[in-house]
Parts: structure tokens; sequence; C-alpha cells
């Protein structure tokens, strides 16, 4: 990738910035193969193949990018597990099961449960708000709104998406958090009697409160990609089905949704994997506390990000081990889903490589 | 099983742009009715707008009356769904949907009206495949996706979709036209044996395909781009094809035969 402001010189002023074996390389125009003058279409003997192509150089630009990312990624698993390993090695008690934080004590003590909790309770939270209401406004652009309306609204949401992370914190804390609460009174009043809405309060900065705001923030994400997956459904197929009698929801059941749907789940884990590693926003609306609990409308909730966040500041050396340790089961839990997904789009991939 | 269709002073119009003027016809029940005429008088535009489907397209609009057995096809109590699954219609690509099997193809139509009871599809998957002249190529692979068949088995598919749902009318674009000599016949053979049952209207290119399955054929024209398309000749096929009475047909068939 080093090697592209090569492309602003030749845009520029030809192939001046181009080195001699680039120009072979590359070609930039003058062909170094037998092919001599024209005409194209070739006159006496077959030319032999040339050697150094332009071919041949894109092929190793490629695949030396390719090793890249292998090598980059290798290097940072084993430098974050080298960090990692001393530290859980240093825990006293279990890493995936205790439910406090303290890994700068004298005999640490640290465990992942309480945060993998609450980053897995937020993410689900802000999946099940958003996702419906994503996949509504997406249908709504592409298939129902006039274009007047549709252009202009899509633009906005667009815009949502590019809202930092740390507007959305402090607009959930400081604003959001007051209707939160009495939504989640309302929600213990008439469902109490399911655990996750159960207790005494207080309520406000729960696993609620920072789920919604995830909401927030992985709608417009959703909405965007489910877009344009939608408006990719080939007319001809739209026609089909209402040239068989169907409405506009049936036509978008039978044509627009089957085709879109692996866009569409490739859209929802794009979300999920903001959901699930936003930092900012989550350490400013949950309660931060360290119970186990499975309630969603009382004060309190963790997570990995929000903890890493909050605590890396005061971490010693075992701390920001057992900081990185954490971070390495975020992926692991963004590894699974992503690989869920696939598997999911995967199984009927025939039936779309098939398609014309 | 097959309804007269009439069509009384028909403009359709895209927007302000009009694209076919003033066109009338009857078509009887049961029989083949062609339409021939160079490309963009406005055939396809006329076809679309028998089954409603012009209106699907942003601004498109139509004037005059079309009537199905002297039921108004734009009367506004109507509803657009019931026209649609009365008049089927064929597409001049073959569009079957890419998600779905040979068999979910076949039965959609169905599945959209509400049929839901397994056996009752099942038979009517394997009475619309025989009669698209698809089963015997099909039967073993019911399940394999309906876009991975050839270019004329999927169009033979897109035909069993269509008259699976058992509709009056089967209104066919071009439906050979991407398709190679015998697939063509095939589907010729086939709409022979659809005319007992359903009113077919097919618009075609190839003159002689026009000349071998249609009754009637209507030719229509335009006289340079920007116009609207007429309806020039509309009478028994055989008229048209030895001795039209307008010197602009002769002139179109005679060109294409030369
Ligand atoms: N979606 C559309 N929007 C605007 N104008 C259109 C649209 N579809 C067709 N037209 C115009 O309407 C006129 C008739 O088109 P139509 O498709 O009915 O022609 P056709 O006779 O079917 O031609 P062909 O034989 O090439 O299929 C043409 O001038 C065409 O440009
Ligand atoms: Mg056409």
């Amino acid at each position: 990738m080093g090697d592209y402001p090569s492309r602003s010189v030749n845009s520029t002023a030809g192939h001046l910035g181009v080195t001699p074996r680039h120009a072979q390389g590359a070609g930039s125009g003058v062909s170094p193969s037998a092919y001599e003058e024209p005409p194209i279409g070739g006159g006496g003997a077959l030319p032999k193949k040339s050697r150094f192509s332009l071919e041949t150089g894109f092929r190793g630009l490629s695949t030396a990018a390719g090793a890249m990312v292998l090598v980059i990624i290798v290097a940072i698993a084993v430098f974050l597990i080298s960090k990692a390993i001393p530290a859980i090695q240093a825990d006293s008690e279990n890493f995936l099961t205790y439910n406090r934080w303290s890994p700068n004590e004298a005999t640490p003590a640290f465990g992942i449960a309480v945060l993998a909790l609450g980053t897995v309770l937020t993410s689900l939270i802000a999946l099940v708000v958003a996702v419906p209401i994503a996949l509504g406004i997406a249908l709504f652009l592409t298939h129902y709104a006039p274009r007047r309306l549709a252009t202009p609204l899509g633009f906005v949401i667009d815009l949502l998406a590019a809202v930092p992370s740390v507007v959305f914190g402090l607009w959930g804390r400081d604003l959001f958090q007051q209707p939160v609460r009495d939504f989640s009174v309302w929600l213990n009043h008439y469902f109490g009697w399911l655990p996750i809405f159960g207790g005494e309060g207080p309520f406000g900065q729960s696993l609620m409160l920072g789920g919604l705001v995830l909401a927030i923030m992985v709608l417009p994400i959703v909405t965007s990609l489910s877009r344009e997956v939608f408006q990719q459904t080939p007319g001809m197929n739209e026609e089909a089905a209402l040239a068989l009698g169907a409405t506009k929801w049936e036509m978008i059941r039978t044509a627009v949704l089957p085709y879109g749907k692996p866009g569409v789940i490739a859209a929802v884990m794009l979300g999920l994997g903001r959901a699930l590693g936003e930092t900012i926003a989550l350490a400013l609306t949950l309660g931060i506390t360290w119970e186990i609990s499975f309630n969603l409308i009382q004060t309190g909730g963790n997570s990995i990000a929000a903890n890493i966040a909050n605590s890396f500041n005061e971490a010693n050396d075992t701390g920001r081990g057992a900081l990185i340790a954490s971070g390495l089961v975020l992926f692991a839990i963004t590894l699974i889903v992503n690989m869920t997904a696939r598997a999911i789009i995967y199984r009927r991939r025939e039936f779309r490589d098939s398609a014309a | 099983m097959a309804k007269r269709i009439e069509a009384s002073n028909v403009s359709s119009y895209y927007g302000s742009f009009k694209a076919i003027d003033n066109v009338s016809m009857t078509v009887e029940p049961k029989t083949i009715t062609a339409l021939i005429g160079p490309s963009g008088c406005g055939k396809s535009t006329f076809l679309r707008s028998i089954n409603r489907m012009h209106e699907v397209l942003p601004n498109a609009r139509i004037e005059g009356r079309l009537t199905i057995d002297d039921q108004n096809i734009y009367d506004p109590d109507v509803d657009i769904t019931a026209v649609r699954r009365m008049i089927g219609m064929v597409f001049q690509r073959p569009n079957p949907f890419p998600t779905m099997s040979i068999y979910e193809n076949a039965v959609a139509g169905l599945k959209l009206n509400g049929v839901k009871k397994k056996s009752l599809l099942d038979d009517a998957a394997e009475k619309s495949l025989r009669s698209a002249n698809l089963w015997d190529e099909v039967k073993d692979r019911l399940d394999r996706p309906g876009a991975g068949l050839s270019g004329g088995q999927q169009q033979r598919l897109c035909i069993a979709r269509t008259i699976a749902v058992e509709p009056q009318v089967v209104l066919m674009d071009e439906p050979c036209s991407a398709l190679d000599p015998i697939s063509t016949l095939a589907i010729e053979d086939l709409m022979f044996k659809l005319k007992d049952r359903f009113t077919i209207i097919i618009v075609t290119h190839n003159m002689q395909q026009a000349a071998r399955v249609s009754d009637k054929t209507g030719f229509f024209s335009i006289d340079k781009t920007g116009e609207p398309g007429r309806l020039i000749e509309y009478a028994d096929t055989q008229k048209i094809f030895s001795n039209p009475s307008q010197k602009k047909t002769e002139d179109y068939i005679t060109g294409r035969f030369g």
C-alpha cells in the first residue's frame, strides 16, 4: 500500500516518479514485451509472453499485502497472549467465573464473568431493539417512501453513524437516563415478575440504558447497509412477485427479504461488532457494579470494553495483563459471533451462486 | 378458464411521455394473439397495461378502458392483486426467484395466495411443471435452485410458475428471445397446449413465430422516436401475413422476410 503515492505522481507528471524497475514491471503504457508494432491483433509469429508484466507486478503486490495482514495479526496475537498469560497465572481466583476485578493487589483476584455477561447483554438489547427498527426503516426507504423523502432521510441516518460515541455516551448519561428510568419503573411495575425486570431499584444507569444507547449507535449501520442490500434486489424478481398477484408486503417477503438475507446478516454482524466493542458510551452509561445479575433495569452492569477504559489508568503490570486477557475474551466472543453468522450465510450458498 | 380481453382507446404514459396512443382491440378467449412491431413501438407497454403492471413504475398511468369479460380492469374498486392473478405474465428474461428451489418457484404463486396444504402444493407443482414441458427434466431435482437451470428451462419454469395459479389470461413478453431454437419450439408447443385453457397474448420479434403460433396478429408501429406507438393493423394472422390491408404492415413484414 505504501507504493500507491506513485499513482498521484502518474496522474500529474506521467511516469517521472516511477523507478526504472517499476517502469518495466508496471509497463506505464510502453510495453516491454514482444508486441512491438501495431496491429494490436498481431500479424507475424506468435509473440512470447512477457516475463515482467503488469500482471506479475500486481500478483506480487497483492500477495505481499495478504501476507502482511497475516504477519500483523500474528504479531498482535503473540504480543497480547504473552502479556495475558502471566497475569492469568498470577490470578488467585478463576478467571472465567470470578466476579470481582482486583488485579492490582498483592494477591491479584479478578474474573471476566460480570464483564462478559454485561457485554453480551447490552449488545443483545441493542440488537433486539435496533434490528427490527433498522430493517423497517431500510424497507421504508427503499420500497415505500417517495424518492423526495428517501434521499434526505437516508442522508440523516448516515449522519447519525458519524456521531462520535462519546457524544452518545454523554447524551445517554445526562438526558436519556431519565426517560429510561421512567420506562424501567413502568416495566418493573407491570413485568416485575420476570427476573430481568425485577428488583427494588434504584433504576437508571442500568444494562437497559447502556443497551438502548448502543441500539441508537447500531441503528444507522444496520439501516444503511440493509438499505443498500434491499436496493440490489433485482427489479425483475420484484416484478415477478407482483405479477403473481402479490401485495407490496408479500412481494417484499417473497423477493426482497430472502434475496437480502445474507446481506442483512452481515449488516447485523457489523452492528454487533460495534456494540460488542463499544467502550466509552458504556463506560458513561452503565452503573459499573460487580454483581453477576441478569437484571436489566436496576442500576448496575459493566462491560469488557468499558472496564478496560475505566481501569487502564491505575493498572500495574499484572493489571494491564488482566485487561489484555479480558480483551482477548472479547475478541473470542466477536470471533464466535462472526463465525456463526458466516455459517448461516454459507448454508444456502448454492442458491445465491447460481443466481445469475 | 379463459376470458375475453377488450381494450378501447387505451393510451399509456410514462410521466408526460405518451408511449402508446389510442389502442383498441378485442382478444377472444382461448386464442393466441401475437403483437409484433419495431422496437420501442410500445408492445411491452401495452402488454403491461393489460395486467396493471404498467403502473408499478413511478408516474406511469393509462387512459382509456380495458375490460376482462366486461369487468373494468381499472375500476378504482378492483383489487389489483386479483387482476394480476387473473392475468398472469411471463417476462422477456427468465426471472425465477434466485433464493428458491425449482419446487418453491413453481408453487410461489400459490403460496402467495395462501395455499398451505402440502398435498395441494405437490399436485400443483407437478401439474404445472408437466404443463410447461419441464417435469421430466427436473423431477429428480425439485429441491435444487431454480436459477441453476438452463435459460430455456428457467423460462419454462417461469411459465409453470405463472400457470400454476390457473390464470384466465397469460401474457408473454418475448418469452423466447433469449432461447435457442429447440427451447423456442418447446415453448411454442407449450403455447398450443395451453391454448385449450388460457387466453394467450404474446409479444414477439420473430415473424415466423407469430405466423406459426398465433390466431390473430396485431401490428404496432411508430412514426418516429418521441411519437407514441399505434396499433396499425389487427386481423387474422393468416391475413396479416398474406394480404395485409395496410402498406406499413406489408413493408414491415416483407422487410423482415426479405
Ligand atoms: N420505464 C420507462 N420509462 C420511460 N419510458 C419508457 C419506459 N419503458 C419504456 N419506455 C418508452 O416507451 C416506449 C415504448 O417502449 P416499450 O418497451 O413498450 O417498447 P417495445 O415495443 O416493447 O420495444 P421492444 O421491442 O424493444 O421491447 C419507448 O419509447 C420507450 O423508450
Ligand atoms: Mg418490449
